[in-house]
């Protein structure tokens, strides 16, 4: 089950904590995987750990010329494209009255329009060929809304209806689009909370701990696999029971 | 019938799974020829590939009958 032997992945955000286990578990059951950062250090650190099957492939997200190459570029490195993971994602949080047009515009196209971009690129070739998998990460709060976060929420909000609309076009093509929602996930970000900051999160989380990004990598395998060919236009929410929708 | 009218009529019969004798020049992909919006766009990209041309989006939006198809490529296809 889940075999992604023989089959290709392009991950976004690939430096970060959650891109990182998700281009490691892809390429664990078998995918050659493209990585993409900011961070051309830090994605050949990653590249070395993976040894084969990897190529490395320097973004930046905000340069929409960059992100019209980025798929391109993987099916060149790669031969075809089967598994998009738009997984690249930035915050800029402020209380609604204090976000700046340019808090707002930057955490938009950097989450939102590069994955539509991206999306658009990668879907040609997808449906031409009767087989491909998007899969967006957004995030609980996308449903759920979090105060502090509004330009976050609303670019992860977008994606999913983003997603839903994608999915219905391409549906009878073969081609499946959905979303993963982690809730609370230790990563760089998180680690940054101090204990007690921690322990309120803890309390509203019914599996009473913080999600690793290895709970998220597995969702994203199981969506990127044969298996979830019928999944299509959902988002598969990770979170511990912290919000049950 | 030019060669060209000939390869985009194959191409529309085989690719829309209708019979060659209900594509004429004046039929209308989605209309006469049962396709969807994505249909047409598949079309496109086997026009793209078979006269190995580029057809742009806004030239693209344009095709709608077999004839406009015939009529860009004999255009623009070497």
């Amino acid at each position: 089950m889940f075999d992604l032997s023989g089959k290709t992945a392009l991950v976004t955000g690939a430096t970060g904590g959650l891109g990182g286990a998700i281009a490691k578990s892809l390429h664990a059951q078998g995918a050659t995987v493209a990585i993409s950062g900011t961070r051309r250090e830090a994605l050949e650190a990653l590249a070395a750990e993976l040894k084969d099957r990897v190529h490395v492939l320097p973004c930046n997200l905000g340069v929409a010329e960059e992100v019209e190459k980025l798929v391109p570029d993987a099916e060149a490195a790669m031969g075809v494209l089967d598994i998009l993971v738009n997984n690249a994602g930035i915050t800029r949080d402020n209380i609604f009255m204090r976000l700046k047009d340019e808090d707002w515009e930057q955490v938009l196209n950097v989450n939102l329009t590069s994955a539509f971009r991206l999306s658009r690129a990668a879907v040609r070739a997808m449906m031409r060929r009767r087989t491909g998998r998007i899969i967006s990460i957004t995030s609980i709060v996308g449903v759920t809304g979090n105060a502090g976060q509004g330009n976050y929420a609303a670019a992860k909000a977008g994606m999913i209806g983003m997603s839903k609309s994608l999915a219905q076009e391409v549906a009878s093509r073969g081609v499946t689009v959905n979303c993963i929602a982690p809730g609370f996930i230790a990563t760089p970000m998180t680690d940054a909370l101090n204990d007690k900051q921690r322990e309120g999160i803890l309390k509203s989380v019914p599996a009473a701990r913080l999600g690793t990004p290895e709970d998220i990598a597995a969702a994203c395998v199981y969506l990127a696999s044969d298996e979830a060919a019928y999944v299509t236009g959902q988002t598969l929410h990770v979170n511990g029971g912290m919000a049950m929708i | 019938m030019s060669d060209i009218a000939e390869r985009v009529k194959k191409i529309v019969a085989e690719h829309l799974g209708v019979e060659p004798e209900k594509v004429t020049e004046n039929a209308s992909f989605i209309d006469d020829l049962g396709a969807d919006s994505l249909d047409t766009v598949e079309l496109v990209m086997a026009f793209e590939e078979a006269f190995n041309t580029e057809i742009p989006d806004d030239a693209a939006e344009t095709i709608l009958t077999v004839g406009d198809a015939i009529k860009f490529l004999e255009k623009n296809a070497a």
